[in-house]
């Protein structure tokens, strides 16, 4: 399958050189750092575009003389060589001089580095999990969570359909923060390393697993910014974008009193032992199913085999009992993690309900919360 | 006594035997030399026509040819392979080839190790190619071999460590033959502060590759131990630390950079000075800058690291410490350029690429500096802005040099002249498509694309497909490169001794090509005064 679209695809790029006229209308040809949006950022980037003029002042000089040289100091022009070698003076001089350009960049360097550093009087805090290949946040004030992770179909990045405006550069939920507010984040990684990376905030650190980095910002303008996971993390690395929406204050509290609110709506629900309907849990499901589970098992369900089984048509799924596959997603199966700490019985309840009527999966079988939580 | 004495002059002129027991059993130096090169060259396509994978995959955004995996495979295959592959053993051969004739000395110290350190390289290569074939897929981990992404990695993680294993065990051979040949055969006369800069900046570097060889070694048997054994070096779950393999990698790792760029010093100090037709501006300062270069290359590795979150005094002292080393890289660069000035220039092809090294040479110093400053460096970090950092240092940067002592030695080498035109049409095309190539990739990288993705986000596609035609031009052109230096060993304008008209050092007092046998007896005063070696007074000036 892989193999005949590369074959139509090397069709179609031998045809056109130039990009497709709907991706050159998105490219942007930036040469420079995206628009600082925080003091920080502001700061970094003066503190690049510092040395980056002094590096071209630098080459200017040095360029300028080979090139004068270049064309005056030819043989073909009939000069003798000359052959003085060895000054003292000179080298002493071309040793100080740089040094001394390097103390004036080092002190702006080093006045940002200590402000980026220095995390205390925060207003509030998040913790951000990082593993293959999606983003957790957990708000520590709100008690709000939510796990994010790329929303663009794969029909998109298989040429299947026109790659959308933020192509790979969508999750389902995005990050909403308050702006003019100190926010402290706390960073770690569940498997391997990744790197949380926004670059209209100037921030970067590595989610490193077992370790907490800490690292801080304050956002001055409402807007969506977007990043990436900026450390190799394995296969699909290039396809963990990071979303911001940064909110006023009050906008912001009204969308935490919202998640809040439906939080408690579904944990109440969960008490009530409401039972869910087909519907509503499929809906559930199947962006579950895309955030956590496609990575391997794919949203067709057809899995990578060997390495990963199909769940489409699978026995274990199939079949009218679901213990078994509740134990699966529980407790995990060699490759397969475990999802008991990151889904809720609601959330597992609806994964399982959805891929027991997805693709050629038409059991009906519905599984309902309570019977996750009796599997626990 | 004196017939053992006969046999072994006699052995000393005989011709090389002929056929495939010459080039296995060899313990001539030239021999070994030529192997080294002509490995290298088919290391470079191969990693190359690995880059072309990637670079293919990235003229567009989507998936079109390869799927995440195996692009990773391709990136992580394609810097081990031209690392350790193409521009290390390259170096070897031209220290192989050139250090014994430039200290007049009849060979290298340890002929048989010589032979060994060569022929464990194609296994090594054999091994970490088979990779490719193998369930799980060649390493995809990234050259660095992070922890703990290359500890959960597939089986052919470990035969990369034992490939690994193998060619530290050649370079630590390779080096300790450098060492063993300069301190012990000079011939009477070749002082150190007379030796040519490229035997300079290859001694260096052979204790560099000695210093942190083993330290390679040692990160990727911990992984190895964590792997199969039990031990938890870098797993915090076992009271490990994923970040230490970080600082042991990069122990070596930064070195080890030096060690790919020190040699190239030497030959750009050589060539410059032949073709300005006027000594080397500060002989002196040129190896106290190497030493100190060196030296320094020990205490800067947690640059690579400023994002893992280590303590600011830390990044203080990385930061500053990197930053220091602009300064003896810029006494190099002033003084080749001092050197040009006023001289008397001519453009074969050698001094065009080492021209253009000193030119794009710099331009990777100053991205270089830029990613020393540690609050910079969280935006440039792990982006295309440090990919076109270290191609710039590393293409028309190392590989450039390795080109340019290839066009100035041939003739030494083959006894024949290379075709001059279809050179310059050589270095021509390379330059402006490395440049087309990864001068782009600096904008992509400042505008927030992340390095190691098959696949980028719509506003990055102008660059990359820019970049991508850039690629397959500089592929494309090296093809010509392999043909002139095939066409150059079978034939050609034959040689004078000399060579070059501004050229200086014993090498140069020998006939071209080069006999089997040279300096079975220590250069005469005449070579010594033709080399410029000898003290202005004995040479008769
Ligand atoms: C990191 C990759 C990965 C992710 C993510 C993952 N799985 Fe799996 N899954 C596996 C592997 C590997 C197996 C086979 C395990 C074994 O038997 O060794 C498996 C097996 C299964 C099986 C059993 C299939 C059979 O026929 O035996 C089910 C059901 C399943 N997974 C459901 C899920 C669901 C639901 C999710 C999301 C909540 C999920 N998996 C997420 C890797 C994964
Ligand atoms: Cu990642
Ligand atoms: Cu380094």
């Amino acid at each position: 399958m892989m193999l005949s679209a590369s074959f139509r695809q090397l069709a179609v790029w031998m045809g056109v050189i130039a990009l497709s006229p709907a991706v050159y209308a998105q490219t942007e040809y930036a040469v420079n750092f995206q628009t600082p949006v925080t003091e920080t950022a502001q700061q970094v980037y003066q503190l690049h575009m510092l040395i980056f003029w002094i590096c071209v002042a630098i080459g200017a000089v040095v360029f300028s003389v080979m090139l004068i040289s270049i064309v005056l100091h030819r043989k073909s022009k009939g000069v003798q060589p000359a052959q003085f070698h060895e000054s003292t003076t000179v080298e002493i001089l071309w040793t100080l001089v740089p040094f001394a350009i390097l103390i004036s960049m080092a002190i702006p360097a080093t006045k940002t580095l200590i402000a980026m550093a220095d995390t205390a009087n925060s207003d509030m805090s998040i913790k951000i999990t990082a593993s293959q290949f999606k983003w957790q946040y957990d708000y520590l004030n709100e008690e709000v969570s939510l796990i994010s992770a790329l929303a663009t179909p794969r029909e998109q990045i298989f040429e299947a359909a026109d790659k959308s405006e933020h192509y790979l550069l969508e999750v389902d939920n995005p990050v909403v923060l308050p702006t003019n507010t100190r926010i402290r984040f706390l960073l770690t990684a569940a498997d391997v390393i990744h790197a949380w990376w926004v670059p209209a905030l100037g921030l970067k650190k590595d989610a490193v697993p077992g370790f907490i980095n800490e690292m801080w910002t304050k956002i001055d303008q409402p807007g969506i910014y977007r990043g990436q996971c900026a450390e190799l993390c394995g296969a699909n690395h290039g396809f963990m974008p990071i979303v911001l929406d940064v909110r006023s204050p009050e906008d912001y509290q009204s969308w935490v009193a919202e998640r809040q609110a439906a939080k408690a709506a579904e944990l109440a629900a969960l008490a009530a032992n409401k039972e869910w309907s087909l519907d509503e849990l499929n809906q559930r499901g199947e962006k579950i199913f895309l955030a956590n589970c496609a990575v391997c098992h794919q949203a067709t369900g057809q899995g990578m085999p060997p390495a990963f089984p199909a769940l489409n048509g699978s026995p274990m799924v199939t079949q009218q009992e679901p213990i078994a596959q509740i134990e699966q997603v529980l407790k995990g199966k060699n490759a397969m993690p475990s999802f008991a700490a990151s889904l809720n019985d609601l959330d597992i309840a609806a994964v399982i309900t959805y891929t027991k009527n997805a693709w050629d999966n038409h059991t009906g079988t519905v599984v309902q919360p309570s019977a996750v939580a009796a599997a626990r | 006594m004196s017939h053992a004495t006969t046999a072994s002059h006699d052995d000393l002129h005989a011709a090389p035997p002929r056929g495939l027991s010459r080039w296995l059993f060899t313990t001539n130096h030239k021999d070994i030399g030529t192997l080294y090169l002509l490995f290298s060259l088919l290391m470079f396509l191969v990693g190359g026509t690995m880059a072309l994978v990637v670079r293919a995959e990235l003229f567009q955004p989507g998936l079109q040819f390869v799927d995440p995996l195996f692009f990773n495979q391709m990136t992580t295959m394609h810097a081990l392979i031209m690392i350790f592959g193409a521009v290390m053993p390259a170096f070897t051969g031209l220290a192989n080839w050139l250090i014994p004739m430039m200290i007049g000395a009849p060979d290298m110290a340890l002929p048989r190790m010589n032979n060994w350190s060569f022929w464990i390289l194609p296994f090594a290569f054999t091994l970490l190619l088979s990779t490719l074939f193998m369930e799980g897929g060649a390493p995809a981990g990234g050259w660095t071999m992070y922890a703990p992404l290359s500890v959960q990695g597939p089986p052919s993680i470990d035969f990369l460590i034992l490939a690994i294993h193998m060619m530290g065990i050649s370079s630590i051979m390779g080096a300790i033959n450098v060492i063993a040949t300069i301190l012990n055969l000079r011939a009477p006369g070749v002082t150190l502060m007379k030796m040519p800069l490229f035997v300079w900046t290859w001694l260096i570097t052979a204790y560099l590759l000695i210093a942190v060889m083993p330290v390679l070694a040692g990160v990727v048997t911990m992984t190895l131990t964590d792997r199969h054994f039990g031990t938890s070096f870098f797993d915090a779950a076992g009271g490990g630390d994923p970040i230490l393999f970080q600082h042991i990698f990069w122990f070596f790792g930064h070195p080890e950079v030096y060690i790919l760029i020190l040699p190239a010093f030497g030959i750009i100090s050589q060539i410059i000075p032949t073709f300005a037709r006027k000594p080397l501006f500060g002989y002196s300062s040129m190896v106290y800058a190497t030493a100190s270069i060196a030296f320094l290359s020990f205490i800067v590795w947690a640059h690579h690291m400023f994002t893992v979150g280590m303590p600011v005094a830390g990044q203080l002292f990385f930061m500053y410490s990197t930053m220091l080393i602009a300064v003896p890289t810029g006494v190099k660069v002033f003084n080749w350029v001092a050197t040009m000035w006023r001289g008397a220039m001519t453009f074969e092809t050698p001094m065009l690429f080492a021209i253009a090294f000193v030119f794009l040479f710099t331009i990777g110093g100053f991205s270089g500096l830029m990613l020393a400053i540690a609050p910079a460096d969280y935006q440039y970090h792990d982006t295309y802005f440090v990919v076109a950092h270290f191609h710039y240092v590393l293409v028309p940067g190392a590989v450039f040099s390795i080109m340019a002592a290839a066009y100035f030695w041939l003739p030494k080498w083959t006894g024949h002249q290379y075709n001059e035109t279809l050179g310059k049409i050589h270095f021509w095309l390379s330059a402006i498509s490395v440049n087309i190539t990864f001068f782009p990739q600096h904008f992509l990288g400042l505008a927030g694309m992340p390095r190691r993705i098959p696949d980028y986000s719509l506003q990055f596609a102008g660059f990359n497909e820019i970049s991508s035609v850039g690629a397959f031009l500089f592929g494309l052109s090296q093809l010509l490169f392999v043909y002139i230096v095939i066409k150059t060993i079978r034939g050609g304008e034959p040689a004078t001794a000399q060579v070059w008209e501004g050229a200086r050092g014993l090498e140069w007092t020998v006939p071209s090509p080069a006999p089997y046998h040279t300096f079975a007896t220590a250069p005469d005063n005449k070579a010594m005064s033709a080399a410029g070696m000898l003290p202005a007074a004995e040479a008769g000036h």
